[in-house]
């Protein structure tokens, strides 16, 4: 069980639109083991994102099955939480209350308010932000908002964290930031993630596989790398790490010689 | 967003100046500069808030000076400005039932579309809600309201006379009946646009129902849902004059056609501008509020 902790078999997802029929994914079959953080790469289009809303349950697959600790993904759960693209946190919520409405509901039945609000304030100190807790997400920058969204995923103590490209719209020194901060994160929670991304070092950086997929449509999966490096890993160290330069060539060889991206899809 | 760039880019200069306590000679030309160039800016942004509109206000009393000039009927407007001050002296006598100040008629105007528009806000905001929320509610609702929306509410008159045997509640009856329309139809909106991403959170924190109205739908409709009210509100001033002028009795609207039968035209000419008024602010408030409970949406 333990190295299947999500298990998707035969997979299709087949949507269908005001356009027409578009076959999205095919084919997907993919083991997630406990503890592991997989990656999943490829072009624009490429149905990564469908994959990964899948496996959160706001998706239903047109064939084929996703089981999540060994039970089957019905819909979506606060166990399988998912930190979005765009941050997603409420404007009218301070940061402390964004975090609150999942802890709350988790945890409510259970515990007393106390507790309840002692697990926001632990989440908040987690990303670095007991500061910011009274603030509206308006007034604070947008790696601090993905740093909440973060929170407000981990709050809830899921048993898989997925990640929609959240660092894909912030500058690339904060995303560098905020990479390193998440990989103490997962390595204290010791949480199994799966992240969408378009960025091959970030892929490298953080995996343990990374999941490439072809261009749609019908994408599928491609190749897997195993990313067999040390953990901790330091990103200066590993900018000149031969190991890291082999994965990373063999990511963009996939990328950019196998699945060059057809122009017409841009 | 853009309210954390500060347009005056020359404060914190002229902050940095005095803070170095030197005597900083290069800085006072371009500061001088600056500030001419800032007055330039101030008078331009005068002339256009101020002299304007007092220019525009001139022409129209220049053309109603030229209109009476031609038709003895119409009274000039030194005329009129002489009956509103008399008016507008004693605004709250009451000779008679008929005979009130012009105070009471916009009360009782006001009255009128506040009850109405009240009740029309009790009805059509939740189910506003539920059309937006419910697929099958919305189905069962849009083709009777696509039906009844067009038509004008001094239609509806004659059913709330018939129902409520009187004339101050058919009067708000259709106050009632046009104010709804608008919030219906914007709440509905206002939580069908409610941002996808937002749903999505609701569905990954598995929230209640009653939480997903309470901390996503009524937030993110809000500004729809004020939308809605300001149109009400907007329409509603505008029948209540309509549907006095039938029902009679007290209100600025049947004041106007008492008016019209005493030949008082500077009385008629004073009652459009304080209806206008009133309107104007109206929906300056509602504006207002519009603005304390609009969010930013969901951005990168």
């Amino acid at each position: 069980m333990e190295d299947k902790f999500i298990d998707i078999e035969g997979v299709e997802m087949v949507f269908h639109t005001r356009k027409g029929v578009f076959h999205a994914l095919r084919e997907i079959d993919l083991k997630v083991a406990k503890g592991e953080f997989i990656t999943l790469i490829g072009h624009s289009g490429c149905g990564k994102s469908t994959l990964l809303n899948l496996i959160a349950g706001l998706l239903k697959p047109t064939d084929g099955v996703l089981l999540c600790a060994n039970r089957e993904i019905a819909g979506p759960s606060p166990e399988r939480s998912v930190v979005f693209q765009n941050h997603s946190l409420l404007p009218w919520l301070t940061c402390y209350e964004n975090i609150y409405l999942g802890v709350e509901r988790v945890f409510g039945a259970a515990e007393t308010k106390a507790q309840l609000k002692e697990r926001t304030m632990a989440a908040l100190a987690l990303v670095g932000l007991t500061h910011a807790e009274t603030k509206r997400p308006h007034e604070i920058s947008g790696g601090m908002k993905q740093r909440v969204g973060i929170a407000r995923a981990l709050a809830m103590e899921p048993k898989v964290l997925l990640m929609d490209e959240p660092f894909g719209a912030l500058d690339a020194l904060t995303r560098a930031h905020l990479q390193d901060e998440l990989l103490k994160i997962v390595a204290a929670t010791k949480s199994t993630v799966v992240m969408v991304t378009h960025d091959v070092d970030e892929a490298v950086l953080l995996s343990d596989r990374i999941v490439m997929m072809t261009n749609g449509p019908a994408a599928t999966i491609g190749e897997i790398v195993d990313v067999r490096l040390e953990r901790p890993r330091d990103r200066v160290a590993l900018a000149s790490d031969a190991k890291y330069m082999e994965y990373r060539t063999a990511v963009l060889e996939f990328l950019y010689r196998k699945q060059a991206h057809p122009a017409k899809a841009a | 967003m853009n309210a954390m760039l500060k347009p005056e880019s020359a404060e914190p200069v002229a902050a940095a100046v005095v803070a170095d306590d030197k005597p900083a000679r290069r800085p006072r030309r371009p500061l001088a500069a600056n500030s001419s160039a800032r007055a330039r800016q101030q008078v331009s942004a005068t002339a256009l808030k101020i002299i304007a509109p007092l220019v525009g206000a001139a022409l129209l009393v220049l053309v109603w000076q030229i209109i009476t000039m031609k038709n003895s009927a119409f009274p000039t407007p030194a005329a009129t400005l002489d009956e509103a001050i008399k008016l507008f002296s004693d605004p709250f006598y009451r000779n008679s039932p008929n005979d009130q100040g012009i105070g009471w008629n916009l009360l009782a105007s006001l009255q009128r579309v506040g009850v109405g528009f009240g009740l029309a806000a009790l009805v059509g905001i939740p189910l506003g809600f539920l059309i937006g929320r419910v697929q099958f509610v919305s189905a069962m609702f849009s083709p009777i309201i696509s039906l009844l929306k067009p038509v004008s509410p001094l239609a509806w008159l004659p059913i709330g006379l018939l129902v409520f045997k009187s004339a101050n509640p058919a009067a708000i009856w259709s106050i009632f009946i046009c104010s709804i329309w608008p919030m219906i139809i914007n709440t509905a909106i206002g939580v069908q646009r409610v941002p996808q991403d937002y749903m999505n959170v609701a569905r990954v924190l598995n929230l209640s129902e009653w939480k997903v109205l309470t901390k996503i739908l009524l937030p993110s409709a809000l500004p729809f849902v004020l939308t809605g009210v300001r149109l009400s509100i907007g329409t509603a001033w505008l029948v209540i004059v309509a549907a006095e002028m039938l029902t009679g009795g007290v209100g600025i609207g049947f004041w106007v056609w008492d008016e019209w039968n005493n030949l008082n035209v500077p009385h008629i000419i004073i009652a459009i501008g304080s209806i206008g008024l009133v309107g104007l602010l109206l929906e300056q408030a509602l504006m207002a509020l519009a603005r304390a409970f609009t969010y930013e949406q969901v951005s990168n």
